[in-house]
C-alpha cells in the first residue's frame, strides 16, 4: 500500500471535497433563489416563498413546452434505445470487419461540436423539403442519444452468457420464447436504464432543438426565450429547479438499473468504463 | 468449444453447427447493426457532406449558385472578425481543456487509488451534476457572476468590495470558467478508466527499486495514464470549440465565439455557404490542434520513461 501513494490521501481527500463543492455549488443556487421572494438572485436572501412555483401551471406557453418536451423525449428515448439495442447486441456478440469503424461513427456525435451537428442536419432537412417540427427535433435527438444508449447497453450486454440462450434453445424453447424468457429478463434493466438516460438527455437538450424546431418550443427553448426578460428570472429558476430534480431522479434510477444489469451479466464498470 | 470436448461425437456435431454459424457471423452482425449504421450515415455523414459541398457554393438571396468557389474560405480565413473569432474559440477551447484535465487528474487519481469500495459511488457523485441541463448550468453561472450576482453581493456583504465588479461577467474568462465547470466530468472519466488499467505491481516495483513516491508517479503512473489524458483533452477540446450557449449567455461582446457567427449565417445573415465554410474551417483547425495535442502528450510520455 505504501508504495502506491505519491500524495498523502489526506490532501487528495481535501481536494476531492473542494472539487465536489465546485461541481455542485453553481447548481445549488438555482433551487435556493427559486424559493426567494426577491426578483433578482442576490444575497442576502429576502424571504421564503413558493409563489414562483405556483405561477408555473398558470402559464399556457410553459405547459405547451412541457407537453412538447414529453412527446419528443419519449419518442427519442424509444427510437434511440431500439437502434441502440441492435447496435450494442451486434457489437458485443459478433466479430466482423469494420466493426470498430462503424462503432466509431455511431459514437461520433458524442465528440463533435453540437452546433455543427445541428446546422448540418438543418441544411439537409431544408434541402429535402422537410418542414421543421417536433419530428425533426426527434430525429436530431435520436442521433445524439444513440451513443449514450450504446454505452449503457454495451455495459449490460457485455459478458452476457450465450450458453444460457443456447441451453434454452436446446431444451426446446422457440427463438421468440428464448428471447422473452431468457434474454429479455437479463437485459431488461439495461434497456430501461437506456430509455431513462435518453429521455433525460432529450429533456435537457437545447442546441439541436433550437436549430431543428419550427414554431413549437421544448422546455429548454422556452427557458431560453424567457432569459431575455429579467423579470421572468424567478419563474425560470423555479422551472429549472423542477427540471434539475427530474433529471437527477431519472439518472439515479437509470444508474441503479444499469448496475443491476451489469451485475446480472457479471460485468463491472461505470457508465463510461 | 473446449479442447477436451473434441472426442465425443454429439459434441462434434454441435461444433460443426457452430462453425456454420461462425461463417455467417459477419453477415449476422452487420445485418444487426445496419439500421443504426444507416441512421448515422443519413443523419450525420450525409449532412456533413452537404455542409462541405455548400462551403464551395455561393448564395444569391434565396438561390444557391453551385459553381465551385473558394471565396467563402477566403472570407473565413482573412476577414478580421472571423479570424479573431476562430483564434478566440481555439484559445478558449485549449485553455478549457488544459484546466479541466489538470483539475480532473487528481480526482481521477484519488478515486482510482484511494476510492476503495466506493469507486462507483464517487463516479456517480461526480457525473450527477452533468446530467442536468447544460443550459441551466450556464444560467447558474450567470446568476453567480452577474452584476447583481451571488459573488458580487456576497463579496459586498463581507465588506471585501464596495461596489459590484463588472469584471466578472461578459468576457472570455467567464466563458472559460463556465466551460471548465461544464466539462469537468467528461475529463475525469477517461482519466479514471486509464488509471484503473495501470498495473499496480509496476508502481510497487518502481518503489522497491528505490524510486520515491513522486518519481514513481512521474515515471510510471503518469506516463501509463497518458491515453486517458489524451482522450480527456480531446473530448473537451473538440466540442467546446463550437460552443454556442456559454458565449451567448456569459460571454458578452468580448466572449463571442465562432459558433455564434456560424449560427448568425444560418439565421439573420442568411449566408449558408459562408456558415458552412466557417464550420468546415473550425473542424479542420480543431482537428489539427487535437492532432498536435496527441503528438505533444505522446512525446512527453516517451520522455518521462
Amino acid at each position: 500500500m505504501r508504495a502506491r501513494r505519491f500524495l498523502p490521501g489526506g490532501w487528495l481527500s481535501a481536494y476531492a471535497f473542494l472539487y465536489i463543492v465546485f461541481l455542485y455549488l453553481p447548481v445549488i443556487f438555482l433551487p435556493i433563489f427559486s424559493i426567494n421572494t426577491a426578483a433578482t438572485p442576490k444575497f442576502p436572501l429576502t424571504g421564503f416563498t413558493l409563489q414562483w412555483y405556483e405561477d408555473l401551471p398558470r402559464t399556457p406557453a410553459l405547459l405547451d413546452a412541457a407537453w412538447n418536451s414529453l412527446i419528443v423525449g419519449v419518442s427519442a428515448a424509444i427510437l434511440s434505445t431500439v437502434l441502440g439495442i441492435l447496435a450494442a447486441r451486434s457489437i458485443t456478440r459478433y466479430r466482423y470487419p469494420g466493426r470498430r469503424a462503424i462503432n466509431g461513427l455511431i459514437m461520433a456525435p458524442l465528440v463533435l461540436p453540437e452546433v455543427i451537428v445541428a446546422i448540418s442536419m438543418l441544411l439537409v432537412m431544408l434541402q429535402l423539403g422537410l418542414s421543421l417540427s417536433l419530428f425533426t427535433v426527434v430525429l436530431g435527438h435520436v442521433l445524439v442519444c444513440i451513443p449514450y444508449s450504446m454505452t449503457v447497453l454495451t455495459s449490460g450486454f457485455e459478458g452476457f452468457d450465450r450458453s444460457l440462450e443456447e441451453a434454452s434453445a436446446d431444451l426446446g424453447e422457440s427463438a421468440f420464447g428464448t428471447f422473452r424468457r431468457v434474454t429479455l429478463p437479463m437485459v431488461a434493466p439495461a434497456i430501461i436504464s437506456s430509455l431513462l438516460v435518453c429521455f433525460t438527455i432529450s429533456l435537457d437538450e437545447f442546441i439541436i432543438a433550437f436549430f431543428l424546431t419550427g414554431t413549437e418550443a421544448t422546455l429548454p427553448i422556452y427557458i431560453w426565450g424567457q432569459l431575455r426578460f429579467a423579470s421572468k428570472l424567478p419563474g425560470v429558476l423555479a422551472l429549472g429547479t423542477l427540471l434539475l430534480v427530474a433529471s437527477f431522479l431519472l439518472m439515479t434510477i437509470a444508474e441503479i438499473l444499469r448496475r443491476r444489469a451489469a451485475r446480472r451479466t457479471q460485468n463491472e464498470g461505470g457508465l463510461y468504463a | 468449444m473446449t479442447v477436451a470436448a473434441e472426442g465425443s461425437p454429439p459434441l462434434r456435431m454441435t461444433r460443426a453447427r457452430r462453425n456454420a454459424l461462425l461463417r455467417s457471423e459477419p453477415v449476422q452482425g452487420f445485418a444487426l447493426i445496419s439500421p443504426t449504421f444507416l441512421y448515422a450515415l443519413i443523419l450525420l455523414v450525409l449532412p456533413i457532406m452537404v455542409v462541405i459541398a455548400h462551403s464551395f457554393w455561393t448564395q444569391h438571396y434565396l438561390t444557391i449558385d453551385r459553381t465551385f468557389t473558394l471565396e467563402n474560405y477566403r472570407v473565413a480565413l482573412t476577414e478580421p472578425i472571423y479570424r479573431d473569432l476562430l483564434w478566440r474559440s481555439l484559445y478558449i477551447s485549449l485553455t478549457v481543456s488544459l484546466f479541466t484535465v489538470v483539475l480532473a487528474y487528481p480526482i481521477a487519481y484519488f478515486i482510482s487509488f484511494h476510492g476503495g469500495r466506493h469507486k462507483s459511488l464517487w463516479l456517480f457523485l461526480i457525473t450527477i451534476p452533468f446530467w442536468t441541463s447544460y443550459l441551466l448550468r450556464v444560467m447558474s453561472w450567470k446568476v453567480i457572476l452577474g452584476y447583481n450576482g451571488v459573488l458580487n453581493s456576497g463579496l459586498m456583504g463581507l465588506g471585501i468590495i464596495d461596489e459590484p465588479s463588472t469584471a466578472l461577467l461578459y468576457n472570455s474568462s467567464a466563458v472559460i470558467i463556465t466551460l471548465t465547470h461544464a466539462w469537468a466530468a467528461f475529463a475525469i472519466l477517461p482519466i479514471f478508466v486509464s488509471l484503473e488499467k495501470v498495473d499496480r505491481t509496476l508502481v510497487e516495483a518502481a518503489t522497491d527499486l528505490g524510486d520515491g513516491p513522486l518519481r514513481s508517479f512521474l515515471r510510471v503512473t503518469l506516463p501509463l495514464s497518458a491515453p486517458g489524458i489524451i482522450s480527456a483533452a480531446l473530448i473537451v477540446m473538440i466540442p467546446t470549440v463550437g460552443d454556442y450557449v456559454t458565449p451567448k449567455l456569459v460571454g458578452g461582446k468580448d466572449g463571442v465565439m465562432i459558433a455564434n457567427a456560424i449560427q448568425a449565417q444560418f439565421g439573420k445573415a442568411a449566408n449558408w455557404p459562408l456558415g458552412a465554410a466557417l464550420s468546415v474551417t473550425t473542424m479542420l483547425i480543431v482537428s489539427l490542434m487535437a492532432g498536435a495535442t496527441v503528438l505533444i502528450i505522446r512525446t512527453l510520455q516517451r520522455m518521462a520513461r
